[in-house]
């Protein structure tokens, strides 16, 4: 794809909405350059508001984390590991090697498979797409909170006052309104080194397998795809290729939707019902 | 003092102040970030909601079960203990409870929406239908049950009001065991791992706390009779066992919220006073002291378990720990 020009799905036109065909969104941070235009590109199309200008001492990451203003987060490692095939050598005079690398990876809504977000909104709000993503319509959330507390990603949040639109539950849309037009997604279409890739879901998965062996036959020993399809969250329409742990880069290495969790749940909840009205029933048959 | 040392010092000042001041630091050398995940970011998200939520599951409780105990004292011929019985349910439920969950919602305007879908498998979806259902239930309840006790109407009409108090108090009993219950599912069923990790806790915790609030509150509004005393054992003796419980089942550092921190404390004194504090004040007959106990400590561990969310959901090892 890269060196496609126009041609590229990056930025061609398409028809994926209309055609009902699941897109997705494949992140490399082997070729990220830590530009940000990402965030910036979502910002602007989005007419997300600023969240604050603060300064974290994170590396170059003044961002923080993914939230209700925050759609696109390009996050900044500094690791004592070497990347790929690289020469190590310290930087002083020192003889001992001191492996160090910089890794960027612009983080964004996974766009579940299985979503909790969605399976707990209680208004209907978050809808899956015809092109399989997970989008919030503003004009019907209700601000609940519920799927801040549900997302395995800690991606999707309620907007705080006084921003505009205050109240409701904001992620990334996937530029669902691009998408309708037959535009690529605002962060895609920018992407000035492809690291960020838009597409057919199956053609980004066998891309970022191709990708992987590519990297690890050039010494990258620890690239592999973040996108957990054994677990629970069934995988993901936005995943990753990864250098090294998970961890590392705040996402969980087993996430799980909690809709998992609701049988047990419900179980326990049940019993206590039935039961707190036989103890009711009892005490009065014993004591009247 | 070496850049190193110097940069985490200001990385320790911009993360407990959120501003730095003083120059910056030549980054060469490598700084290696110390915290854990990814600058010590939360992995998932911690609760946004505030204190009307702990609150309206104390009160929601409180509501439920009183529409429980108002049945079983219905059905044993208190007719006087079921009237306030369903007055506490109607007012907590239909009045307190509603406001509350309105109030912490982002958007209060749009509170109508939560009734746009039935959705099984979301629990703040079957709340919103549990409390709806049991607030529709409660008030014409106990409107009828004091039609009928104050004999307002004459023959056939006051054995409909009978009948038609009779039905609804049943089903405000079965919509308010949920209700006092399903709260421990919503809580229970999210990403949060203090939480998940004792969903099937939860509810039990909830809904005997519920019970034991609302034979307190009961008790308070002057109705001593043994039936409500042996429902204040059983809920105490109840919170007691999970009070050991939650001391046997811990899970390390995923669910370390529960014992550690301001949170751990909060769960802690919320379970004494409403588990052994309120048996042996109730062994010595102090029932008004049993119930004050029960009930401070019922609304203190709602708190608790809220925090407990705040600190757990925060917390980017506990995630980790709990996904081994």
């Amino acid at each position: 794809m890269i060196g496609d020009g126009v041609q590229s799905t990056n930025q061609r036109r398409h028809n994926y909405v209309q055609e009902n065909i699941e897109v997705g969104f494949f992140t490399d941070p082997t070729v990220c350059i830590g530009c940000k235009a990402c965030e910036v590109a979502c910002k602007e199309w989005n007419q997300v508001p600023d969240d604050g200008y603060n300064w974290t001492g994170n590396s170059y990451d003044n961002t923080g984390h993914l939230g209700a203003s925050t759609w696109r987060h390009v996050m900044f490692l500094e690791q004592d590991r070497q990347k790929g095939s690289q020469i190590v050598g310290s930087l002083g005079d020192e003889e001992a090697d001191d492996p160090f690398r910089w890794v960027f990876l612009s983080d964004v809504c996974k766009h579940c498979e299985e979503a909790g977000c969605l399976e707990a909104c209680p208004t209907g709000s978050i809808v899956r797409t015809e092109v399989g993503s997970v989008l919030v319509q503003n004009d019907v959330c209700n601000g609940c909170g519920y799927c801040v507390v549900s997302c395995p990603f800690g991606v999707i949040d309620r907007r705080p006052k006084p921003l505009p639109d205050h109240g409701g539950a904001f992620k990334c849309t996937f530029c669902y309104d691009r998408q309708k037009s037959g535009l690529v997604p605002a962060c895609a279409k920018v992407c000035p080194t492809e690291s960020i890739v838009f597409g057919r879901l199956d053609d980004l998965r066998a891309r970022g397998k191709e990708r992987v062996q590519q990297l690890q036959e050039l010494g990258y020993n620890d690239a592999w795809l973040y996108d957990p399809q054994e677990t629970s969250v069934g995988g993901l329409h936005a995943f990753f290729l990864l250098l090294g742990e998970p961890e590392a880069y705040g996402l969980p290495p087993r996430p799980q939707i909690p809709t998992i969790y609701l049988k047990s749940a419900w179980t326990a909840a049940f019993a206590t019902a039935i039961l707190s009205i036989a103890a009711t029933l009892l005490g009065f048959a014993l004591f009247s | 003092m070496s850049n190193e040392e110097r940069l985490e010092q200001l990385r320790e000042e911009a993360w407990h102040k959120g501003i730095v001041a003083g120059s910056g630091v030549d980054v060469a050398g490598g700084p290696i970030p110390k915290k854990p995940g990814y600058y010590g970011e939360p992995v998932v998200r911690p609760p946004v909601w505030t204190w009307e939520i702990p609150l309206y599951f104390f009160f929601g409780s409180i509501a439920g079960m009183s529409a429980v105990i108002a049945f079983g004292s219905a059905i044993f011929h208190h007719t006087g203990l079921a009237q306030s019985a369903m007055w506490v349910a109607a007012i907590a439920g239909a009045v307190v409870s509603p406001l509350l969950l309105v109030m912490d919602l982002g958007r209060p305007h749009l509170f109508l929406n939560m009734l746009r879908v039935f959705k099984p498998r979301s629990p703040m979806s079957m709340g919103a239908w549990i409390l709806t259902a049991f607030g529709a239930c409660a008030v014409p309840g106990s409107v009828a049950l004091e039609l009928h006790a104050h004999q307002i109407f004459p023959g056939g009409l006051d054995q409909m009001l009978r009948i038609a108090a009779g039905f609804f108090i049943l089903a405000s009993a079965i919509f308010g065991t949920l209700l006092a219950t399903y709260t421990g599912v919503l809580i229970g069923a999210t990403a949060i791992p203090a939480w998940f990790l004792h969903r099937t806790l939860l509810p039990i915790h909830f809904g005997a706390a519920g019970l034991g609030s609302a034979a307190a509150v009961l008790e308070l509004f002057g109705q001593r009779i043994p039936p409500l005393n042996f429902l204040g054992f059983c809920a105490a003796g109840v919170e007691t066992a999970l009070l050991i419980w939650l001391s046997i089942d811990k899970h390390g550092v995923a669910d370390r919220a529960i014992h550690e921190h301001r949170s751990g404390w909060l769960i802690r004194i919320g379970e004494v006073l409403n588990g052994p504090l309120a048996i042996v004040l109730r062994l010595l007959g102090l029932i008004p002291f049993a119930a004050i106990s029960f009930l401070i400590g019922a609304l203190v561990s709602r708190f608790g378990w809220i925090a407990v969310g705040r600190v757990s959901g925060s917390d980017p090892e506990a995630v980790f720990a709990s996904q081994l």
